[in-house]
């Protein structure tokens, strides 16, 4: 029974997280707020790749290389194929081969 | 409902779903393990729906954490969705009967595919974003019954396969990066961040830094105004 409250705690928190701003800007959005609209998808874009790479050990072997070449790898494919599907898949691949057979 | 945009929904989603398919896997055999069944497995991929979170949410559960801890910890964990949302007020305000899904379906892997706005020429653009949004989970909760069915009896090493979601994040970084011409967002959100990841530490930067971006740009904002 206590795993059911907790569930629902986690599940009421998120959706309020999520459907906050949204109701106190239901009617008219404040310029501040339209302009951080525009200016916040690549900040947090940008700040979710620095999250994913977050364990990365720059101090011990290999340093990191295997999350380096491959993201390397993945915008290299998406400035040259322009195909976020294709660039995904021909990172993962080359990071999993990387980590599993290389280092 | 028109098969172009079911179709463009479904290729637009493509790129989340070997990710959120592991990643739930991975969900479902930590919360098997944790004494959790299949029913506990759907249920918290279809109400909670953030990755992050249930994974934190097996500690809590399994640790028998207070309602009071587990609301604070669930607002730490999630704050960033307040940005997500803040930035999709205007995209998703015509959005009518689809929009409570949409918000509620808002993740950070959802958000980094609509949040540039487009949409395939010829679609219903809000079933579009819903069906995006739908596909999305449906993936997620499939993976996380996966796993708490199988457990860890996968017949192939599937090391490595969690960066999918980096490269997800890597490709829609450089695709906005080459579709806009103001670099200034996206660096100030990969400066901020990598600073406050080494002032911070790696388990508490993700709060600091989204203040110092909202600062940051904020302060961006009155300067490009004094020069208008």
């Amino acid at each position: 029974m206590n795993a059911v409250i907790l569930v629902a705690t986690m599940s009421i928190v998120t959706i309020g997280i999520r459907f906050f701003p949204f109701l106190i800007f239901r009617k008219q959005t404040p310029q501040y707020i339209s302009y951080l609209g525009r200016v916040l998808p690549p900040a947090i874009i940008g700040m979710l790749v620095i999250y994913c790479l977050k364990d990365v050990n720059l101090t011990a072997s290999p340093f990191g290389m295997p999350e380096l070449i491959a993201t390397a790898f993945v915008a290299g494919i998406q400035v040259w194929k322009r195909n976020s599907l294709i660039s995904i898949l021909a990172g993962t691949f080359v990071y999993m081969l990387l980590i599993q057979i290389i280092f | 409902m028109n098969l172009k945009t079911v179709k463009q929904a479904f290729y637009k989603s493509l790129p989340v779903l070997a990710g959120y398919v592991v990643l739930g896997i991975g969900f479902g055999i930590l919360l098997r393990n944790a004494g959790y069944g299949l029913l506990w497995s759907a249920a918290m991929s279809l109400f909670i729906y953030a990755g992050s979170m249930q994974y934190v949410g097996v500690g809590l559960l399994t640790g028998g954490a207070s309602v009071l801890t587990t609301a604070i910890t669930t607002f730490m964990v999630n704050a960033r969705h307040l940005f997500y949302s803040i930035s999709m007020i205007d995209t998703y305000k015509e959005a009518g009967k689809y929009k409570p899904y949409m918000i509620f379906a808002l993740t950070d892997e959802t958000y980094s595919l609509l949040c540039d706005g487009t949409a395939p020429e010829g679609v219903d653009v809000n079933l579009y974003r819903t069906l995006v949004s739908f596909f999305n989970q449906c993936y997620w909760v499939t993976g996380s019954i996966i796993g708490n069915l199988i457990g860890s009896l996968l017949p192939f090493s599937t090391a490595g396969i969690e960066f999918s979601m980096t490269a997800l994040f890597v490709a829609s970084f450089t695709e906005q990066w080459l579709t806009t011409k103001n670099h200034v967002p996206a660096l100030t959100g990969l400066l901020c961040t990598l600073l406050s990841l080494v002032l911070f530490g790696r388990e508490n930067f993700l709060i600091p830094a989204m203040l110092m971006i909202t600062l940051v740009l904020t302060i961006l904002r009155r300067f490009e105004e004094n020069h208008l």
